[in-house]
């Protein structure tokens, strides 16, 4: 009998892992004893057990090699071992993906899933469909049709689940399935109920009549499953949503009445989801909203985490229907986990009044060092809605903010923290020169380029405008000899604006600019240079012109221009004005903590110019001048509408027929009709 | 954290794992393909996920865009993870389920290991630690594949779990084995050595 550890492993102490020092192709080696008779059981056991941790552990085996122990594994079918046998269908499950030929062990994995030891036919079924492809379906198909109605609970729940993994492949055969389905639906175990019901939906989703139907006769015949009753209540809201039911239907009581069953599963479920439905009245949140509250006092965690994650999407639409649980959220402030903490901090910040807004300040400062970056990020954002909530707060949530840029934290935090700071400063102008002074202190030590040079475009922007700008030049010149290219390069840009728009400090700004025409990047030499020369001329429409303002050109189509420009080249010098104009991006991202502030949605003339272009048609056309909005040619309540959207060239003109999923582009030539 | 509503499904877990005191990874499944396909992207999870949850020993925690809850033991740590907005108290039926189906098998291992140990022989708690569970690691493996199948919840009784997997430890004596085992056994030796 082999002893399962060396003798140095046992007395190494606790610290020792039998399995750390494997040695892939050792333990290969090993696995040549499958081949042996008799077999014995229990060294197999550990040498397969030894293969399935090293997958685990992410080693990687060559298709021979997991081809060769596979082959040698089908051999352990011999023994009779329970534990060697569900061992054997681990391992066909693991290296499944990995090994060639996985199907001979099909017809041994058919014979236990339809024979006399109960304890093999689920494993089995589940290791079969994992190695089984179309074709192999059809041919197992009754076995798995008796297998679903099968009265071993573990047997059914096995085909059902497998099912389920194998609609994505074969939805055609398995939804022939549906009968064995829905009478597997009627067991008493909990688990089978739920996997029937689970599968049923799966297979029916896309016909709402018969998910209604299912839903009207599971509602009613009462499931005593607890993760089937959270299953149907998904069902029930997504089919609310779907049809905009009004809560006056069955489906909504139903939901309803979930608030009151017995297991605290289905009730999260059932309040979470009236929370979640997008039209509900206050009155309809109310009990959802007390079933929260009582588990906000709850002693396990995952409750009280559960809840007050609800009722902070609650708080985001109805802060009133929350004002409620205010002292219970209070108490959880000082819970001794973290997430839940912040999530009721961050609630209370929602519903809060203006007098309890310095005591929460308070509050979670002194947390904040302690909880994870993604739960930061969310703090500050509900800071930053309380800004815009109560301007007069100002200056303690500046202070607070400017704190919170001082500690360590990610980039998605710091950068949280800092458009937060330019949406008051853009909001509150008393509260420019603090937010401004700390966003100064806060470049001096900050190694996220991107924040830095937005906040040199900042103060390049807001600092001349100041009573005393001059203190501003420190910070920025700071910058230029300290930094990296692109912050330089930003520095010098902000630097010009301070030059152009302060005659007194104009002087002063020439020389610094003098210095950076030495700097070593090209970038910074090239700005300075321009910058000097234009600011030398000292004349206010030349600034306003090239210092103020930004491109008033999308840059997308002035790159596309330069291009057309370099393919052709003339005399003539390039000109701007054949650059179309930047139009308004699709998506207006104006709030402060928007996702993406530094780039610039696409413009809907970009995204045609690039579409136009890759017709090889329309190569020749030349750059795009302008798109019109699209025109509606028919009437909106016509079976087939028809749009059309006219695109402007040199000498062309292109019209862009929309109908349905079908685009039809006429061409004409604008030079030879009589326009 | 968005409110999009949840498509009803019956896969539920994206992730199971059970890491050590030092946060290495002893067992490991990951259901969903989508989330860390690659071994690289799955152990940098696991350390983030152990770095922070370590030393706080709260259930829950909300990390990497994930619902994450856990359990410690002695000196092992149980994952369960799953998307922010699944029904957190599933997710914690399923660490219930595996926690208390492993500390039914290994607490019983542990005791014919008393002769071994000499300091567990008496106060044997219900914890479990991780030498039994790298010793009966294959128990373990075929609890994780009764409780959780590609994502969906199996098994979310500790019972039944065990009494489909039916493990049983191997150093135990004989006494452990079902009779009929020993028979067989005993059956299929004198079949092979009549036949060599």
């Amino acid at each position: 009998m082999i002893k399962k550890f060396d003798k140095k492993d046992e007395e190494s102490g606790s610290g020792s892992n039998p399995f750390q020092h494997l040695e892939k192709s050792a333990v290969l080696q090993e696995a040549r004893i499958f081949n042996e008779t008799p077999i014995n059981p229990r060294r197999c056991l550990h040498i397969l057990t030894k293969i399935i941790y090293l997958l685990n552990q992410g080693e990687h085996f060559g298709t021979t090699e997991a081809t060769e122990a596979f082959f040698a594994m089908t051999r352990l079918f011999q023994s009779n071992d329970q534990t060697l046998r569900r061992m054997c269908y681990l391992t066909i499950k693991e290296m499944a993906n990995i090994s060639e030929d996985v199907i001979i062990v099909t017809s041994s994995l058919t014979k236990d899933m339809t024979g006399k030891e109960d304890v093999y036919r689920g494993p089995a079924i589940r290791a079969l469909c994992r190695i089984t492809d179309t074709t192999m379906l059809q041919a197992i198909e009754r076995y798995m049709k008796q297998a679903i109605v099968d009265k071993v609970p573990s047997v059914s729940s096995s085909a059902l689940v497998s099912s389920l993994h194998m609609v994505k492949m074969s939805y055609d055969v398995v939804k022939r399935w549906v009968n064995e389905a829905q009478e597997a639906a009627s067991s008493d175990n909990i688990m089978v109920q739920y996997h029937a019901l689970g599968l049923l939906y799966h297979l029916r989703k896309n016909d709402r009549l018969a998910v209604s139907k299912m839903l009207n006769k599971f509602t009613k015949s009462g499931l005593k499953s607890p993760f089937a009753y959270c299953m149907l209540i998904r069902i029930a809201s997504k089919l609310l949503e779907e049809t905009e039911g009004g809560h006056d239907s069955p489906l909504f009581d139903f939901i309803e009445s979930c608030l009151r069953n017995k297991n605290e599963m289905v009730v999260y479920e059932a309040a979470s989801a009236i929370v979640h439905m997008p039209t509900c009245s206050a009155r309809e949140l109310a009990p959802a909203v007390s079933v929260l509250q009582l588990f906000c006092s709850s002693p396990k965690a995952a409750l009280r985490y559960a809840a007050v994650r609800t009722l902070n999407k609650v708080a985001m639409k109805h802060p009133s229907a929350v004002t409620a649980c205010n002292l219970d959220l209070e108490n959880l402030i000082t819970d001794s986990n973290r997430s839940i903490a912040t999530l009721a901090i961050t609630t209370l910040l929602k519903t809060g009044s203006e007098s309890s807004v310095d005591r929460l300040m308070k509050q979670i400062s002194s947390f904040v060092s302690e909880i994870s970056d993604e739960f930061k990020v969310v703090v500050v954002q509900a800071i930053s809605s309380l800004c815009q909530k109560y301007p007069r707060k100002h200056s303690v949530m500046m202070n607070f903010l400017s704190n919170m840029l001082r500690d360590d934290g990610g980039f998605e935090y710091k950068r949280a923290i800092v458009d937060c700071i330019i949406g008051i400063i853009e909001e509150n102008p008393e509260s420019k020169e603090t937010g401004l002074a700390h966003l100064c202190e806060f470049i001096e030590d900050c190694e996220h380029t991107v924040l830095a040079t937005k906040i040199l475009h900042l103060l390049g922007k807001e600092g001349p405008r100041t009573p005393a700008p001059s203190k501003y030049i420190r910070f920025i010149f700071n910058r230029v000899v300290l930094e990296s290219e692109a912050v330089r390069a930003a520095a010098v840009s902000a630097l010009a604006k301070f030059g152009a728009q302060n005659d007194d400090l104009l002087p002063s700004v020439l020389v610094l600019m003098q210095r950076c025409m030495m700097d070593s990047d090209d970038e910074v030499r090239d700005r300075a240079t321009f910058y000097m020369n234009v600011l030398q001329q000292k004349q206010k429409a030349l600034n306003a012109a090239y210092i103020f303002n930004g491109l008033s050109v999308s840059v997308p189509g002035l790159e596309k221009s330069l291009h057309q420009y370099t393919l052709d080249p003339s005399e003539r010098p390039f000109d701007m004005k054949s650059v179309p104009l930047a139009t308004t991006p699709i998506s207006e991202q104006k709030s402060a903590t928007s996702k993406m502030p530094e780039k610039m949605a696409p413009s809907r003339q970009d995204i045609y110019q690039e579409q136009l272009a890759a017709i090889l048609e329309f190569q020749g056309l030349g750059p795009l001048f302008k798109s019109s909005e699209a025109v509606q040619l028919t009437e909106a309540e016509t079976e087939y509408v028809v749009r059309c959207v006219k695109h402007t060239f040199a000498q062309h003109m292109v019209f862009q027929f929309d109908c349905g999923g079908v685009t039809v582009c006429v061409c004409v030539c604008v030079s030879q009709v009589g326009v | 954290m968005d409110s999009m509503s949840m498509e009803p499904s019956l896969y539920t877990v994206k992730a199971l794992f059970i890491l050590d005191n030092d946060g290495n990874r002893l067992l490991s499944k990951y259901y969903d393909p989508e989330l860390y396909p690659s071994m690289k992207e799955q152990n940098n999870f696991e350390k983030n996920v152990f770095n922070k949850t370590h030393k706080a020993d709260n259930e829950i925690a909300f990390l990497e865009g994930m619902t994450v809850v856990y359990k410690s033991s002695i000196d092992l740590f149980f994952y369960v993870v799953g998307s922010p907005q699944e029904n957190e108290l599933m997710l914690m039926s399923v660490l219930n389920c595996l926690f208390d189906s492993l500390t039914q098998i290994l607490s019983s291992c542990a005791g014919c290991h008393g002769n071994r140990c000499g300091s567990n022989a008496g106060g044997w708690g219900k914890n479990v630690e991780r030498r039994y569970l790298l010793e009966n690691m294959e128990g373990v493996f075929l609890v994780v594949d009764e409780i959780i199948d590609g994502g969906v919840i199996l098994e979310s009784d500790p019972q039944q779990v065990l009494q489909k997997v039916n493990y049983k430890s191997d150093e135990s004596p004989l006494s452990e084995q079902s009779v009929a085992q020993v028979i067989q056994s005993a059956k299929d030796q004198i079949k092979w050595s009549i036949l060599k």
